[in-house]
């Protein structure tokens, strides 16, 4: 085994400038989906975006969660958007224009939730405990599910089924 | 001396020389790189040569036989030559998607050795997360085909790039339940706690009836799916499609396009090897050569899939995904669970 340890060759190479690594490529590649013209090239940078937040998953310790961020948004949430604007003959050559002339109103609307927010995140008295690394993150979550969340999961399941049976209908060929 | 030792005695002169640990943790990581690097380009020319091998004699020919003995060094005279050809790129190409596509293809086909045990000990790392980052790592593959489909700007390209993303991502979801109700037997993810857990032959999970070789089969014909080959190469399907998403690329864009189908080839074999043939446990030879033995075995089952079968039609190809593999798997994650809660073969 070469790499005994991987969160703690990330500890070692000191997580600082690994989260503004990825959270520069996190703003910039977002920044490109909501401004380029051509929507292959924004639904790509979409791609990047969601696979940054998987590396600061990895980056807080949360390796399972940053596989499945990676598994469902990479490999099938962002499959289905690429294969939408393929299958719409309209979108796939034409430059698309991304803002309207209620831009400034826009930016200005934008500008304020951003210094709202990072007030708020400042001036918040965080209550922050030293809690020991979780060593088994995967068991503890399976553990989790099925004892303290299992309502919630439950809950979840159903709305996934009945999305999938509407989904199903939808497809379905209608019999003359 | 086995492999392991000397790559531990590697690590330890290198420790000792004094860098830091995070230098030392670094290098050795880049070193593995490059080791896994060398060891899949030899391993896609050997398969490269070994398919047509395979084909030829399926065929009742000879294949290759002019380049050295039994035309071995047919495909490094091929890679020379894909090499020095012209880089074409259609005009009307979409140029950075062009140009990523075959990178991406390549890279995500290479990382998911980052966790495969080539033997007891030969690990790059053993993450917890194991089976469960490769099946996320590949899904990569789907991105660059659509890429390639795309920016080609050639409607065989789009047509072949559509197909094959719908069919690796139909067939992925069998293929994770099978892979996962062998992850509920090892109650683990790590690759190396699944081969730890099936020491004696007995123990394979292919043996573990009668779940283990239903979930064998599904995962075999799923993972024929997920490297496109045929029954299932819609997506490049000669007859319809000339070449499918990679018709306009050529030299070394093309060869990486090969080099990485014939690397999830094996991908898929190995995966296949240590989730249910015991990984690289078996007596008297050395580790790897277990693995390799056994992956080189379901090599040639898909070789022999390839050259045997006719193609599938698109319709059927989704229809037999989702209305007969799919619950089947689920079928079979049941039983699986069962037979786990119950102790039933749980030795």
């Amino acid at each position: 085994m070469i790499l005994e340890n991987l969160s703690q060759l990330i500890s070692d190479i000191s997580t600082q400038p690994l989260f503004y690594l990825f959270s520069f490529v996190i703003i910039a590649s977002a920044m490109c989906v909501v401004s380029l013209k051509n929507i292959f090239h924004s639904a790509l940078f979409l791609i990047l975006t969601l696979f940054a937040v998987a590396g600061i998953y990895i980056l807080l310790h949360a390796e399972f969660l940053a596989v499945v961020q990676v598994l469902i948004y990479v490999g099938a949430v962002s499959v289905l958007i690429i294969f939408a604007i393929m299958l719409t003959s309209r979108l796939a050559s034409k430059k698309i224009e991304q803002s309207n002339e209620q831009v400034t109103l826009g930016l200005f609307i934008c500008v304020l939730f951003l210094l709202a927010s990072v007030g708020s995140l400042t001036y918040t008295a965080w209550n922050t405990v030293d809690l020991p690394m979780i060593e088994h993150n995967i068991l503890t979550i399976g553990k989790l599910l099925m004892t303290r969340y299992v309502l919630p999961f439950e809950v979840v399941s159903v709305v996934l089924l009945a999305a999938l049976i509407g989904a199903v209908v939808l497809a379905r060929e209608e019999k003359a | 001396m086995e492999i392991t030792e000397i790559f531990k005695y590697l690590y330890e002169q290198l420790a000792a020389s004094g860098l830091p640990q995070v230098w030392v943790d670094i290098v050795a990581l880049a070193c593995a790189g490059v080791i896994v690097f060398g060891f899949l380009a030899v391993v896609a020319l050997f398969l490269v040569w070994w398919e047509r091998k395979v084909s030829a004699h399926i065929q009742q020919r000879f294949g290759p036989m002019r380049t050295g003995w039994h035309g071995w060094r047919q495909t490094i005279a091929d890679a020379i030559k894909l090499l020095q050809k012209e880089d074409i790129i259609p005009t009307l190409a979409d140029r950075p998607v062009f140009f990523w596509a075959p990178v991406i293809a390549f890279v995500a086909a290479f990382m998911a050795y980052i966790t495969i045990p080539f033997g007891d000990g030969l690990i790059v790392a053993d993450l917890n997360i194991g089976i469960l980052f490769i099946v996320a790592i590949t899904s990569f593959t789907v991105i660059s085909l659509l890429m390639a489909g795309w920016g080609s700007n050639n409607k065989y390209a789009l047509l072949g790039g559509m197909r094959s993303a719908a069919q690796v991502v139909s067939y992925e979801v069998p293929m994770v339940v099978a892979i996962c109700s062998i992850v509920l037997f090892a109650g683990s993810l790590s690759m190396v706690d699944i081969v730890q857990s099936q020491a004696m032959i007995y123990q394979w999970y292919l043996f573990r009836l009668p779940f283990g070789p239903i979930a064998f089969i599904i995962y075999i014909i799923a993972g024929t799916a997920e490297t496109n080959r045929t029954p299932f190469d819609l997506p490049e399907a000669e007859q319809e499609l000339v070449a499918g998403f990679n018709i306009e690329y050529s030299g070394m864009k093309f060869a990486m396009f090969f080099l990485a189908e014939f690397i999830n080839m094996f991908t898929v074999s190995a995966i296949g090897t240590t989730l249910f043939l015991g990984g690289w446990q078996g007596p008297f030879l050395p580790s790897w050569m277990w693995f390799l033995g056994k992956t080189l075995f379901l090599v040639f089952v898909l070789m022999w899939f390839r050259w045997t079968y006719p193609r599938l039609r698109v319709d059927q190809l989704m229809e037999f995904s989702w209305k007969f593999l799919l619950p089947i798997s689920f079928a079979n994650l049941i039983l699986a669970g069962l037979m786990k809660y119950s102790g039933w073969f749980n030795w």
